[in-house]
């Protein structure tokens, strides 16, 4: 059942983009850090790269155990792509192209993510 | 343009295919390779490894994609069924044809299955492939619902056997290992090492049944039970065949090639067939009368082949093929090299047994005493890289040979350095890479890390096992350029830990921020964010709460995350003394919230199961109570464990609890390098385990004996002795200068133990900054520790009574809702995480 779970989770190019969902406030995601936003039947993690003034979004899923958790890890960077640490395992994914950088999971789904008058909104394309 | 197909895309055939293109000459040919698994070779060695994860992709030689990108036509499915030899072509079973000017065989071999009655019976399999490993997963699960206690066996105790023996404990069964020689591992260990060996096997659990002949294997369609004799019979649910290997040569005899009378295709040291168009490669290829079941002949055969047909070159395979193996994955070392079992017309035995720590080792040295003829090592194998140089390369062995493995406390020295061996010593046997490479590699083209010379080099990405020895050669040839060697905590600061601290310490540094913009570069990562935070809650102790987002996992939470992403709650229990009426208080709160609870092995009891916004509720009402945090989830103190004293106890000394109550209270939220523990006993019986913690007392007539850097955990350690008969104030003013120079100076995650061992003048350099003050720091230490002692604050008190705090313990941050992901199933009246597939 869970196996199917993962294929609910699809990498979304911006020109693919049909839906911007409102998600919550700029202040609801700590500085540098996660926080899981809820939509439809989907968990996305959505991250605050405050130091490089960027946002990211992707799957909550930890594609190695299948548990919803990437929000609660830690990021950082691998020689300059951005990065987040699983708190499981710290299995480290690329929050540009969801590629697993220190081995070989599957890569996770990323979301294109927008900030308009203080709220994160996040691209769907179903 | 002419053509090579490969029959097996096995570990050799991908290493041939890898060779192969890596030839400028390669251009001219077509390559095809055909594979009958479903999938592209991938890495047998660490087939065991399936077992944890599941994840056939982490084994992968290499992705799909990379065959195709390199001009290879990968056939995956499809297996060859006829070659003919006249024609220079072959049949696949799907009736395909191709045409070739050279065939290389490398369809390796099978698992050799017995002629048992019975063995074709559900329940009963072979460890070869991906899919084996999935049958046996898929059966194991459900027999353990069937049947929690179920037993499984393996026939065969060799390398291999043990392996599946531990994969079977894994699985959860209780694992049997039945063979037929009157010893295990037969082929590599004498009668005594293999007793040592089964002696450590039994004490983790495993069951060993030693000259047993299987006649039949019991049970209507699925396998109940092995029958030796009359009324010898095992009861078993599941059975691994592990009894040897069959090469796959059905090609061979098929089309009247050279085969040897117990199978396997003979090869010259060219690694050509009797017709010298086809080469025969890996575990099909019978050379010097011999099948080589070990990945790196194969590999050496897969070189061979490809100068061979490319360059037409001299390379030729070696005469003598090292057969020299470390076991691997099963919790315990082994590895026998060169001549494991010797006449003594040849040479002499040196033995070194003590079963007590299960120990064996015995190296034969030539008649003279000059050379290494070969060995055996039990239980510890930390010297085989080096023994096994000395061995492959004819290096002199010292004057009193048993120094080579006598343990170092006895009078032995660790011998020599990686800088002695010979340019031309194989450092990496899976790659071939030689000392002189690496150290090319290092010196001439710049390398420095040990990931950019795996690259350039290949060494290290084969078995791994060649890793210590390599990271070794790297720091002394950089060492010998004059370069520092720098321990540097990530590519975000040039800087030790001890050189950050320092740093932190004098310039004030309070932000992670700032101290990444003012000594570091780029954006940080989750290796230097909590060394970070370590190091400001050591020296200015501010909570977890303060910069979370930089704390490990479970530090960031206050809790340590399990399993399912849900998270437990361990008050502190000083000492272990705990009152009924705290007892009941925390029984209630557990009811209430539907946690799993358990006496931890510190003494205390740990609440599973809460989820994340059920977390601050649950502390609020423990808080209540009078309980505070027990950092479980910190690089901090954890418990200071006691045994009952002289409170009690007709043998007691001195009152243990007492002082270890007093001693948690102390030390308690202290942030360091890495958790450390304490234990008090109050006489010498020693109760409270105080020689297996990173502090300990003991009470003794005329006052407390203190010990530390011992630890249990991965490495077991017993502590050393600090000071002796000392009264209650010096042995907490001792302690206290320790542990804030370890806090000070240890590197990241190093416990006591290791730090101490890498310390240069050890224990009584310790003694002399402790106690006599030789760096003129006692002082400063003893300030530095009243401060922390002075500021501690219960950060779970301070996260429940802050409302900005708190709300980060939500899964969402748009819904009120809860991860409907998470799921329990019910365990002896109590509940656990549905288990990971
Ligand atoms: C709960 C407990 C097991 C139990 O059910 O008894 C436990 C559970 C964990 N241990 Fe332990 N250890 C527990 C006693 C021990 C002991 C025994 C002892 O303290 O007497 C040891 C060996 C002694 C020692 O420390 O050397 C021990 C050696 C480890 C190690 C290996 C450390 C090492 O240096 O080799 C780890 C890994 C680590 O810390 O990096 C570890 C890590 C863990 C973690 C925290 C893993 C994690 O990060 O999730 C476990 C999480 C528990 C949880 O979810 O709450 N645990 N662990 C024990 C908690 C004691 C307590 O009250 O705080
Ligand atoms: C669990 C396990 C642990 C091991 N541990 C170690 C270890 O620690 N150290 C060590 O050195 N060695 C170890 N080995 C042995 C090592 O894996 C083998 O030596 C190595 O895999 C041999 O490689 P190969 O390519 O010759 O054969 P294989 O890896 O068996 O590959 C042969 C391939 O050819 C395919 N094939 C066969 N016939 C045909 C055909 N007609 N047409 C198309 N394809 C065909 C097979 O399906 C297979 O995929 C271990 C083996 C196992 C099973
Ligand atoms: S030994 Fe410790 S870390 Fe390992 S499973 Fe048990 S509790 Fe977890
Ligand atoms: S679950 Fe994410 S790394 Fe293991």
């Amino acid at each position: 059942m869970i196996d199917s779970i993962l294929k609910e989770y699809n990498t979304t190019a911006l020109e693919e983009v049909t839906v911007w969902f409102k998600a919550a406030e700029i202040s609801k995601f700590p500085k540098n850090g996660g926080a899981c936003v809820k939509y439809k039947e989907k968990q996305i993690a959505v991250f605050n790269f405050t130091r490089q003034g960027k946002w990211y979004a992707c799957q909550n899923l930890c594609p190695h155990k299948l548990e919803m958790v990437l929000s609660r890890g830690m990021i950082g960077e691998d020689v300059g792509i951005p990065k987040i640490a699983c708190p499981l395992h710290k299995n480290t994914f690329s929050l540009e192209t969801g590629e697993n950088l220190n081995g070989t999971l599957p890569a996770i789904a990323t979301y294109p993510i927008k900030v308009e008058d203080d709220f994160v909104y996040i691209g769907f394309s179903e | 343009m002419k053509t090579v197909i490969v029959v097996g895309n096995g570990m050799v055939g991908y290493k041939f295919c890898e060779k192969f293109i890596a030839k400028v000459k390669s251009k001219n040919y077509k390559l095809i390779v055909f594979g009958e698994e479903p999938r592209p070779a991938y890495d047998r060695v660490h087939l065991s490894e399936f077992f944890e994860n599941q994840d056939a992709k982490a084994l992968e030689m290499a992705p799909a994609e990379w065959y195709a990108e390199n001009g290879i036509d990968l056939m995956v499915g499809e297996r060859v069924a006829d070659i003919n030899r006249k024609y220079k072509k072959i049949t696949t079973a799907s009736n395909q044809e191709y045409r070739y000017d050279y065939l290389v065989l490398a369809t390796g071999s099978s698992a050799f299955v017995p002629p048992i009655k019975g063995v074709e019976k559900e329940g009963v399999f072979v460890y070869r492939t991906i899919e084996d490993l999935e049958g046996m997963l898929a059966y194991a699960a459900e027999l353990k619902i069937r049947n929690p206690k179920a037993k499984a066996a393996i026939l065969g105790g060799g390398l291999l056997g043990l392996e599946a023996g531990k994969a079977v404990m894994d699985m959860g069964l209780e694992p049997h290992v039945v063979e037929f020689a009157p010893k295990l591992m037969p082929r590599q260990l004498d009668a005594r090492s293999s007793q040592v060996l089964q002696l450590k096997l039994e004490s983790i659990g495993l069951h060993i049944h030693l000259s047993k002949a299987t006649n039949q294997i019991l049970g209507d369609k699925a396998i109940t039970g092995m029958e030796f004799g009359e009324d010898d019979v095992l009861d078993v649910e599941m059975l691994i065949i592990s009894a040897g290997i069959r090469p796959r040569d059905e090609l061979g005899k098929s089309s009247g090639l050279e085969m040897g009378v117990r199978g396997g295709i003979v090869v010259n040291n060219k690694m050509q067939t009797s017709d010298e168009s086809i080469y025969a490669i890996g575990e099909i290829a019978l050379y010097h009368q011999m099948i080589y079941g070990l990945v790196a002949p194969g590999y050496e055969m897969a070189t061979v082949a490809v100068d061979q047909i490319l360059e037409n070159s001299e390379t030729v395979m070696v005469d003598e093929v090292d057969m020299s193996t470390k076991l691997k994955l099963i919790g315990v070392d082994v590895a026998s090299f060169g001549e494991p079992f010797m006449p003594a017309s040849k040479g002499h035995s040196i033995i070194f047994e003590n079963k007590t720590q299960y120990l064996y080792k015995r190296i034969n040295v030539s008649l003279d005493g000059k050379k290494l003829l070969g060995g055996i090592l039990v239980g510890d194998a930390t010297d085989y890289h080096m023994l096994h140089q000395i061995y492959l390369n004819g290096m002199p062995v010292p004057e009193d040979p048993s120094q080579l493995i006598l343990p170092t406390s006895e009078g032995g020295a660790s011998f020599g350095s990686v800088m002695d061996l010979p340019d031309t010593a194989v450092v990496c046997s899976c790659e071939a890479v030689t000392k002189g490479q690496l150290c090319c590699a290092v010196k001439d083209d710049g390398y420095e890390t040990m990931k950019d010379i795996a690259k350039a080099t290949k060494a290290t990405t084969g078995c791994g096992g060649c890793k210590p020895m390599v990271t070794d050669l790297i720091n002394e040839t950089l060492k010998s350029l004059g370069k520092v060697v720098k321990e540097r905590i990530c590519e975000h600061f040039e800087y030790s830990r001890q050189e950050l601290y320092d740093i932190v310490k004098m310039k004030h540094i309070q932000d992670y921020d700032e101290l990444l913009d003012t000594h570091g570069n780029g954006n940080g990562c989750e290796i230097c964010k909590p060394v970070a935070a370590s190091i400001f809650a050591s020296i200015f102790n501010e909570t977890a709460n303060k910069q979370d987002t930089i704390q490990d996992s479970n530090d960031r939470f206050l809790a340590n995350i399990q399993r399912n992403g849900t998270y437990s709650v361990v008050p502190r229990v000083a000492g272990g003394e705990i009152s009924p009426k705290q007892m009941i208080a925390m029984g209630r709160i557990a009811q209430k919230y539907d946690l799993y609870t358990k006496i931890t092995g510190g003494q205390r009891i740990d609440m599973f199961g809460a989820k994340l916004h059920e977390l601050p509720f649950i502390w609020e009402e423990l808080i209540a109570e009078g309980f505070e945090t027990g950092q479980a989830y910190g690089k901090s103190l954890r418990t200071v464990k006691s045994c009952v004293g002289s409170t009690w106890c007709r043998y007691g000394m001195d009152e243990s609890v007492s002082f270890a109550i007093a001693i948690e209270n102390r030390y308690k939220g202290i942030r360091s390098p890495h958790k450390f523990k304490g234990g008090v006993s109050g006489c010498i019986r020693e109760c409270a385990e105080a020689r297996g913690k990173d502090f300990g007392f003991i009470a003794v007539e005329g006052g407390w004996n203190i010990y530390i850097c011992g630890n249990g955990g991965a490495n077991p350690k017993h502590a050393v002795l600090l000071a002796e008969k000392v009264d209650n104030e010096t042995a907490i003013k001792y302690v206290d200068r320790f542990l804030m120079y370890y806090i000070q100076t240890a590197q990241p995650l190093m416990r006591t133990a290791t730090w101490l061992e890498k310390l240069e003048g050890g224990i009584d350099y310790v003694k002399n900054v402790v106690i006599n003050d030789c760096l003129g720091i006692a002082d400063q230490l003893d300030k530095e520790m009243q401060f922390l002692v002075d500021t501690y604050k219960c950060e779970w008190k301070e996260a429940v009574e802050n409302p900005e705090i708190r709300a980060k313990y939500t899964h969402f941050v748009n819904s009120e809702e809860e991860d409907e992901n998470i799921e329990f199933v019910s365990l002896r009246d109590q509940k656990m995480p549905t288990p990971w597939v």
